[in-house]
């Protein structure tokens, strides 16, 4: 455990640049975050990698969708909730803990949020995320959406330049067991399931 | 169909090659440097010829720096039009790579750091004798043009014995190659389908359909390739301790040394023959890569999740993986420390190239996430025990039944000598590269 204690104190120290104790998933946890997103400016593969905070690795995208568009968005909610019933594993390499998807008003204009929280940092997977969109449908989404690339499947710095354009960074991020994975919350569950079981079976 | 006869031998054909050298070179003036590029194009190997030929005794190659095509006198507007990553070149993108500490490029020599830097050629050669020769040949030639500097040099030889290719650890070398659709290559057992030309040759379409933003004019960058060059220096001496450190008896340290790589030594697979090596299965190219690992292995009982080969092919336990497939040439070089010698100081270590269509979703993602990233796997606090970047705070967990064994504080085996980005032009790129004038 104590390896593991220094591995995660590393990423605070260095994007925070306070020696914070992060293993300690009993305690809750605020971080604010800075206006651009990083304590410091550190150079991914496509650009700035964002820190991970209590609440994990995630992005919030807002964009306009195209004019007439928000009926084709929200029935893709549905095509989403199928494929997932069928293919419970479809957006597991996503490593994804919640998606939020959320239609409003500007104006006169009709703004999509996506909002995604996950255990990758998305500067390493952006490749594998795109495949996955890709193969998921997830485009038609995307595609509704002013300035996106129409060549993003052969072009991921051009789908990785419109994330991050359209990306707004949180300022404050809580987790009240921060930090943790959501392979670690299924493995707690699957351990507290066999606990269980192995308790029935002794009575 | 590939066009063999216009792509340069080295991503194809294996030459049968014991020793090699790789001139770094410098270029003061673009004539200067067309100059030299005219006369040595003709030397120069194809697929085509070197794969027909058994007469030859050398095969060269010869690949540039984004700075050398600017050197040798490429226009602004085609130089834009390659990738950022090769814009910048690997020094500029070390902390990607991982390249920090002992391995940061303020530590780098022979120049690989040095924008000056502008093109390679590399020489393989039957073996030591004709080597010799040709650098020679190469030198004179030298004399004759003008402003055409050797940076560096690095002479490479193969490593008795002679009978299979291995690395100065002991590891037998060449196990995993992708094989390349259009080039006739059969995959052997376990490798999985042939992977499309484009994921390695510019202007074919590969895995996604048809490329996207290729360098321009076409004639450039057609059956071009990126070439990463790392230059990595292995302690021997400290790979010994470490074994010795970790394993009573000598089958206890060969156990250690295979749950690093994934392999024993002899190239058995774990996965295959987890508690005792079998050397004749190592050398079987029919069986010993014919192996996954999600229904086989899924903890990692037999093959540790965060050794070598699973991290750097991690098979059916990754998506996307045909987008990450590269090729791997090189060789070693300094010379062996013999097995009970102490360590020597002196250095050896593997200078090897990897060839693909994008560095920023090939190279860099292999190093970034799957050689680097400490959470691959969900591990926590480990990279890759040989090509990762160690700094004795990182960890290596051996899953076991019922304990696993964790060793902490694993110190670095290999340290990055130097480094560039090159690109691999195809024949016709070079002639026209040869025969550009400054008016352009």
């Amino acid at each position: 455990m104590a390896t593991q204690a220094r591995q995660q104190r590393e990423p605070a120290q260095s994007q925070a640049g306070t020696a914070t104790v992060q293993d300690d998933w009993t305690t809750p946890r605020a971080m604010a975050i800075p206006k651009e997103g990083y304590f410091k400016l550190e150079q991914g593969r496509y650009g700035p990698v964002y820190p991970k905070s209590p609440a994990c690795y995630g992005f919030t995208i807002i964009a306009r969708t195209k004019p007439g568009a928000e009926k084709i968005i929200r029935e893709y909610g549905k095509t989403i909730e199928r494929s997932l019933q069928g293919s419970p594993d479809l957006l597991a390499p996503l490593k994804l803990h919640y998606l939020r998807w959320v239609l409003f008003d500007i104006g006169k204009d009709k703004y999509f949020m996506y909002q995604g929280i996950f255990d990758t940092d998305f500067d390493k997977y952006t490749e594998d995320a795109i495949a996955l969109f890709a193969a998921a449908g997830l485009n038609t989404v995307f595609e509704n959406l002013e300035g996106f690339p129409e060549d993003w499947k052969t072009n991921p710095p051009a789908f990785v330049k419109f994330v991050r354009e359209h990306q707004c960074p949180s300022f404050l991020e809580y987790g009240e067991y921060p930090f943790v994975s959501a392979g670690e919350i299924k493995k707690a569950l699957k351990l507290k399931a066999a606990f269980s079981k192995m308790l029935d079976q002794m009575q | 169909m590939l066009e063999l006869d216009d792509i340069q031998h080295f991503l194809i054909a294996r030459p049968p090659a014991l020793a090699a050298r790789y001139e770094f070179l410098s270029f003061a003036g673009a004539v200067g440097a067309r100059a030299w590029l005219a006369g040595i194009l003709a030397k120069v190997g194809t697929a085509q010829t070197v794969e027909s030929s058994q007469l030859d005794s050398r095969w060269v190659t010869v690949a540039f720096t984004w700075n050398g095509l600017r050197a040798i006198g490429l226009d602004h507007a085609s130089l834009l039009t390659f990738p950022e990553e090769f814009r910048q070149g690997m020094a500029a993108r070390a902390n990607i790579l991982g390249a920090t500490g002992a391995n940061h490029p303020g530590n780098w020599i022979g120049g690989m750091a040095n924008p000056n830097l502008h093109a390679i050629v590399v020489l393989f050669a039957k073996n030591v004798e004709e080597r010799g020769r040709c650098t020679r040949e190469h030198q004179e030639y030298l004399l004759r043009c003008t402003g055409v500097e050797v940076l560096s040099s690095l002479d490479l030889e193969a490593l008795p014995p002679y009978s299979y290719a291995h690395e100065h650890f002991g590891y037998r070398d060449r196990l995993s190659q992708p094989v390349i659709e259009g080039t006739g290559m059969e995959a052997t057992p376990g490798s999985g389908p042939a992977i499309k030309a484009g994921e390695f040759f510019l202007g074919y379409p590969d895995e996604e359909g048809e490329p996207a933003a290729l360098p321009q004019p076409a004639i450039l960058s057609r059956n071009g390739s990126y070439l990463a060059y790392v230059r990595l220096q292995e302690h021997v001496g400290a790979f010994r301790d470490f074994l010795r450190q970790n394993g009573e008896t000598q089958e206890q340290q060969e156990l250690v040394a295979a749950k690093l790589m994934g392999r024993w030594r002899s190239g058995a697979p774990l996965v295959l023959v987890p508690n005792k090596d079998d050397p004749e299965l190592g050398a079987d190219s029919r069986r010993t890569n014919d192996f996954a690992y999600a229904d086989k292995d899924p903890y990692g009982y037999a093959c540790p999740l965060g050794s070598h080969i699973r991290r750097m092919n991690p098979r059916d336990t990754a998506t996307n993986v045909n987008r990450r497939k590269m090729i791997r040439r090189g060789g070693t070089y300094g010379p062996p420390l013999p097995e009970g010698a102490p360590e020597d100081g002196k250095e050896r270590g593997i200078a090897a190239f990897i060839g693909c269509a994008s560095l920023v979703r090939q190279f860099e993602f292999a190093m970034n996430v799957w050689a680097n990233d400490p959470s691959f796997h969900e591990l926590g606090n480990e990279r890759d025990p040989f090509v990762g970047t160690q700094d004795g705070t990182y960890d290596m967990t051996i899953p076991h039944r019922p304990i696993r064994k964790k060793i902490t504080g694993l110190p670095a085996f290999t340290t990055v000598r130097g480094g560039a980005y090159f690109f691999l032009p195809g024949i016709k790129a070079l002639r026209y590269l040869a025969l550009l004038s400054d008016g352009l």
